[in-house]
């Protein structure tokens, strides 16, 4: 029973394990009991139930599998949609550029009604990070053992495919589209305008510090309730998979088909959530208030 | 679950991503569709424009065939009273003609009548001499009686 549970944990956590290449510094003991030599190494990450390597390299360490699914992803999407793009005729379209048409314009639609000012860069971005992030949740779908199983096959020995299901992947986009929320706020506003918003309201300015600290507070929460929202979501989805996954093989498809056909409802709406909630705050820093 | 490098690799890859489709992947697909829009706008102005000319064009043919009936119907009523008006002339001539044969035929007969009338008399004057020479039985100076015989002859 006790070797069940430690290989259920185990199991649970390997697949809960990103692919992280970083630098471990000298004199740390590592997975397997060696010490670290001189001047560190550049190696990747490995864990066990006392070590946890990828901790130890801090931030400068990268996710490896993270960056690779999340770009290939990315070029899939610009990779097929570009296709679309050259081709794309104003006479009857294909079934290919009928898809993507309809994906363009229901993003149009969503930042027309949202978003009343002149910006060429809203919808594009809008689409991109709809299309971007419905692939990565997508991987979700992809039963969880696959991949992880090929790659341990190659030697890889930590493979997580759902970008989203990463801290890091979220967080940066988040911060992306924090950048472009204060961006614009002072090329709209001017940093006077922008500062007097942060200031000046709801209280009027006799408690200024006291708007201060609330304005900041929900400038800052936008960000990091974007990237936890769209995180929290993948991650508790990617988890429920792994416990279903520990079920007997016979019995798993009770509850994974069921859990498979509502997770297509959830990875389709946190997609769309993050999409809108961007063009809201983007249409919220170009407007006074 | 930790922050890493990879924050920043996420924000380089969406920021490349992002000026990408906004250079390559939006604008054509929005312009095709922009496009197509004003084709079907277009297409159905069109339909539009020839609806409103196959209605007028109705419109004109019903006139134009009204106008013709009207015309035709012209014609017939102006051929019906021509016809009428020669058939009034022929009867009118027949008439004067008839008229005319009528009063030469008269005369004809009367000039007839008369010209018996005349042989009677000469005849009757020589029938009435030849009768008093045989009743008197002597001789009557034709020329001393001449002129009652004559005048007896008148009388008839």
């Amino acid at each position: 029973m006790a070797t069940e549970l430690m290989t259920s944990k185990s199991y649970i956590s390997h697949h809960l394990t990103n692919l992280t290449f970083g630098k471990l510094p000298e004199g740390t003991t590592r997975y397997d009991g060696t010490i670290v030599g001189d001047g560190g190494v550049w190696t990747f990450a490995h864990s066990s139930a006392t070590v946890n390597e990828a901790a130890t390299m801090g931030f400068w360490a990268i996710n490896v599998d993270t960056m690779f699914w999340s770009i290939s992803l990315g070029i899939l999407f610009l990779w097929l949609f570009r296709k679309v793009a050259i081709n794309a005729t104003s006479g009857v379209p294909g079934k290919m550029q009928n898809f993507v048409e309809s994906i363009v314009e229901f993003v149009e639609d969503n930042v027309n009604s949202i978003f009343h000012h002149k910006n060429a860069l809203i919808a594009p971005l809008a689409l991109t990070i709809f299309v971007w992030v419905f692939l990565m949740n997508l991987m979700d779908l992809v039963p969880v053992d696959w991949i992880p199983y090929i790659a341990s096959q190659m030697g890889i020995p930590y493979m997580k495919v759902v970008p989203s299901t990463d801290i890091n992947a979220t967080m940066g986009m988040a911060l992306a589209v924090f950048a472009l929320i204060i961006y614009y706020s002072i090329k709209m506003k001017g940093v006077g305008g922008f500062m007097a918003e942060l200031s000046l309201q709801p209280l009027g300015k006799w408690l200024l510090p006291f708007n201060l600290f609330l304005e900041i507070v929900g400038l800052i929460a936008k960000p990091v309730s974007l990237a936890l929202r769209l995180f929290g979501n993948m991650y508790a989805g990617e988890m429920v998979f792994i416990l279903i996954a520990l079920l007997p093989f016979w019995a798993q498809w009770v509850l994974s088909v069921p859990w498979a056909i509502f997770h297509i409802l959830i990875i389709t709406l946190q997609a769309f959530i993050f999409m809108v909630l961007t063009i809201v705050y983007l249409a919220m820093a170009h407007e006074e208030h | 679950m930790n922050i890493n490098l990879t924050i920043i690799g996420q924000i380089i890859a969406f920021f490349f991503f992002v000026v990408f489709c906004m250079k390559y992947v939006w604008p054509p697909i929005t312009a095709a569709l922009e496009e197509r829009k004003k084709k079907i706008a277009e297409g159905l102005d069109a339909a539009d424009r020839a609806e409103r000319d196959l209605l007028a064009a109705k419109e004109q043919a019903e006139a134009d065939m009204q106008d013709s009936k009207e015309q035709s119907a012209a014609i017939i009523e102006q051929a019906n009273k021509r016809a009428s008006q020669i058939v009034d002339e022929a009867k009118e001539a027949a008439h004067v003609e008839a008229e005319r044969i009528k009063l030469a035929a008269q005369a004809d007969i009367e000039q007839e009548v008369n010209r018996a009338k005349e042989t009677l008399r000469t005849q009757v004057a020589v029938l009435a001499i030849a009768g008093a020479e045989k009743i008197l039985e002597a001789t009557v100076d034709e020329a001393a009686h001449a002129k009652l015989v004559d005048k007896l002859a008148a009388e008839l």
